[in-house]
């Protein structure tokens, strides 16, 4: 059957038959990869230009329509050893990326008016000292109004935009007392320039704006090296489909471009690509993904399946179902919007400071005036105190300590394989007391593994390269043992019972034992368990039946070992069978374990233990934990999680160790610890500069000097969570802080057997 | 102080061309690949007949 590609959904085409693709390229590492991608494309006749972003590892290709099609370049790509894959841009990616750029340009306003308003005020203030007459002064005080006034306005604007949006909504937030603060000492310095008093605060105002767009810049800039991370591993993993067309042709197209009522052929091997129901066909499925059941479901015509499973046995066509007319993703998709809807926002830490801030520091101005009015002051005085101390209370450090730190940290996650998905999941993370685990795929490994023990390695060897000719999930497992990469010649796979090959002469079988002839009571002796699944080899005379099963991720033990000695209290929820769990379990040393659950029987646990006052982490990956990914605290999912999964995750982690998931809760317990000192700091900063303020002694050169300053304390203490880091990416985290077997314990879990009990209908 | 007239207009036009001149690199993508920009130098295509 011959097959033919379809990535129209992707293409867009320009005037005059000219089409456009981006590509998410995988094994660029060096400059030679850029030639060589670039030179070989653009030799291809119809390439009108094709160019690699070396940061983002993307490729942009325009071409003519009529002489090269888009499948014909990513074969191409291939054919020089990078496989590429069609990208389609999220709105997300988009509006982040226009307003990185609106921020750079207020960075660079901002930057010029401070730098030529700084120059203009430090002539003014040496110029008091020496000979500078009064009507320079006023000149010079003119050309800074002259160029702050316009620089603020503009570059002011996120913020302007940002606090008015929070008062119309009435509420307050950082941005608040920033723009008070900004647009009084604006306006004040231009009354005090008209009449031509001495003291004027342009450069203080324009020089905050400064510091603050900055500290944006840089969240910014991670945050969207974190997105265009995911978004290339998005479209790395993306699936294609085949779908059948009107006369029954194959045409290869990527499942996301799949519409409801689109036929679909899945072979064997294949991961469904859309949810529907089967039309014709007769296989096994694994729900692993979707369910966390581990054993394969018998499906025929007529049954529903999920995007996610995976076909085991025989072809299956199907029949794409409109999103969310499944009964399962149904039900998960009411528990979400129940679970998003109460999850009760927690205040983050900036805006409570904020909550706490402008009120004081608002009313202390007030004081401030009033105080001197009473004390005899010139209303024109009074005023002029009350804006100097609104001026040296504006919060530029408190507004650059928790971004600051946020930006270090969110660097620190991303060189360890976690990927944050929102800028607050740090805060989150650092909060948490008790982690809950679903354990297929997540305290397990995604794939199935051969467990090798006992087998001879001759046998098992020449059972893996017999397997590389098969597309069963079973065979693909044990396919990765193979050293010799080469399938034999004139391997013949027979759909739904195994594969053989003539191995030296003689013919060898792989699959089941009925395919292997082998007699029931051979395989029977071997000892069952209820994790593994068999797949049997005969060849000569000799046979062995090969246990596959999931096994634990590598640094499994050593990682819940490591949580607990940190005294969070662990727990494990799983769909799957109570065989299944308890040995996974007990091998790592939980107590608390819970299978066989619902989605629905998720979220009621987790709200249980939310209503014991605890703050959860849940880590999962399968559909049926997308509910309490959302309910939880805060949440991490394995990046070969299910897509709804990782869209509800706070964060995703990358690789086959369950490392990351510590490394998160170490930076991100550091992190916070961090925003609270920086917190602390600013106020005794500011506790020391607001007599002065109010005393009426604070000069337009003493703002700038502390203003500057306290910016500048807080960054550098931020960028200390990244001194502190280094070990811990080098060294062993588990080294420095030995596993201890009494694990200082917390509340004690209510008996979670009950809620089981509840639960049942 | 008559220095100042023409010293003024001088700095000010000084970062004023500093900005532009940023604002256009900006405008010209060329903050799109910082990494790309860095190892494209290496390969000497120039060189070769």
């Amino acid at each position: 059957m011959a097959e033919i590609l379809d990535l129209s959904s992707f293409v867009e085409h320009g005037d005059a038959g000219t089409a456009h693709m981006t590509l998410a390229v995988d094994g660029v590492g060096c400059a030679g990869c850029i030639r060589k991608i670039e030179n070989g494309l653009t030799k291809l006749p119809g390439i009108i230009d094709a160019r690699l972003n070396f940061t983002q590892r993307r490729l942009a290709v325009d071409w003519r329509d009529d002489e090269i099609d888009a499948a014909t370049i990513i074969k191409t790509l291939e054919g020089i050893g990078y496989p590429a894959h069609p990208f389609a841009p999220e709105r997300v990616e988009a509006d982040e990326s226009r307003q990185a750029k609106l921020l750079l340009k207020c960075l660079a306003v901002a930057g010029f008016a401070a730098m030529n308003v700084m120059l203009l005020s430090i002539s003014v203030w040496s110029g008091s000292v020496s000979d500078m007459t009064q009507e320079t002064r006023d000149l010079f005080h003119w050309l800074s109004a002259l160029i702050a006034l316009p620089a603020a306005a503009y570059a002011g604007q996120p913020f302007f935009i940002s606090a008015w949006r929070a008062l119309r909504a009435r509420a307050t937030n950082m941005d608040v007392p920033i723009s008070v603060g900004v647009v009084l000492a604006l306006a004040l310095s231009v009354y005090e320039t008209a009449t031509h008093a001495v003291h004027v605060y342009f450069d203080s105002a324009i020089m905050l704006l400064f510091f603050l767009l900055c500290g944006r810049c840089l969240d910014m800039a991670m945050r969207r090296k974190t997105r265009v991370f995911a978004g290339n591993l998005a479209s790395l993993k993306a699936e294609f489909a085949h779908r059948l067309d009107a006369k029954g042709e194959v045409i290869r197209v990527p499942a996301a471009a799949l519409r409801p009522g689109d036929r679909v052929l899945v072979r064997p091997g294949e991961v469904i690509p859309a949810d529907g129901a089967i039309l014709t066909g007769r296989s096994e499925i694994d729900e692993s993904l979707i369910t966390g059941e581990t054993v394969p479901r018998a499906v025929d015509a007529g049954t529903t399946v999920y995007a996610g499973s995976i076909n085991c046995s025989g072809a299956l066509t199907m029949q794409i179902a409109a999103a969310g007319s499944g009964t399962l993703v149904d039900e998960v998709e009411r528990l979400l919007q129940k679970a998003t809807e109460a999850k009760s926002r927690t205040v983050r830490l900036a805006d409570r400071a904020a909550q706490l801030y402008a009120p004081v520091v608002h009313a202390a101005a007030a004081l401030t005036a009033i105080g001197w009015l009473i004390a005899g002051a010139s209303f024109h005085d009074a005023i002029v105190t009350a804006i100097a101390v609104l001026i040296i209370t504006c919060p530029c450090a408190l507004a650059l300590a928790i971004p600051a730190v946020q930006v270090v940290a969110a660097g620190q996650l991303f060189r360890a394989g976690v990927i944050l998905n929102c800028g607050d999941a740090i805060e989150r993370l650092a909060q948490v007391d008790t982690v809950v685990f679903d354990k297929t795929g997540t305290l397990t490994l995604p794939d199935p593994a051969v467990d090798a023990f006992a087998i001879d390695p001759d046998l098992l060897e020449r059972a893996a390269r017999l397997a590389l000719s098969s597309r069963h999930p079973l065979a693909v497992a044990l396919a990765r043992r193979a050293r010799e990469r080469i399938p034999y010649p004139g391997a013949v796979e027979e759909p739904g019972q195994g594969v053989r090959a003539m191995i030296d002469g003689t013919e060898a079988r792989l699959g089941s034992s009925a395919f292997c002839d082998l007699a029931d009571e051979d395989t029977q002796s071997t000892p069952r368990d209820a994790e593994a699944s068999f797949i049997i080899f005969a060849h000569r005379g000799k046979s062995a039946s090969i246990p596959i099963r999931q096994s634990l991720r590598p640094d499994a033990i050593a990682v819940t070992q490591a949580l607990m000695a940190r005294g969070l209290d662990l727990i494990v929820l799983s769909g799957d069978r109570q065989e299944a769990v308890g040995p996974v379990a007990s091998r790592l040393g939980i107590r608390e374990w819970i299978a066989g659950l619902t989605p629905a029987a998720k979220i009621a646990v987790i709200e249980l233990l939310k209503a014991q006052g605890r703050r959860i982490l849940m880590v999962g990956d399968g559909l049926n934990d997308a509910p309490a990914l959302a309910a939880a605290h805060a949440s991490i999912s394995p990046i070969t999680a299910a897509h709804l999964a990782q869209s509800h995750a706070d964060a995703l982690f990358l690789g086959e160790r369950l490392a990351p998931v510590l490394r998160a809760v170490i930076v991100a317990r550091r992190a916070r610890s961090l925003m609270r000192q920086n917190l602390i700091l600013t106020v005794i900063y500011n506790s020391l500069a607001v007599p002065f303020a109010i005393a009426g002694l604070v000069t337009p050169l003493i703002a700038a000097v502390a203003m500057s300053g306290s910016s500048i304390l807080v960054t550098l203490n931020a960028l200390r969570a990244r001194l502190g880091m280094p070990q811990l990416s080098n060294v062993d985290p588990f080294a420095s802080e030995p596993a201890r077997a009494e694990a200082p314990r917390g509340k004690p879990i209510a008996p979670l057997t009950q809620v089981m009990a509840d639960l049942a209908p | 102080m008559n220095v100042l007239i023409y010293l003024v207009p001088m700095a000010l036009l000084l970062g004023l061309a500093g900005l532009v001149g940023f604002l256009w690199t900006l405008k010209s993508g060329q903050y799109e690949d910082l990494d790309g920009a860095a190892v494209r130098i290496l390969p000497d295509d120039d060189l070769k007949a």
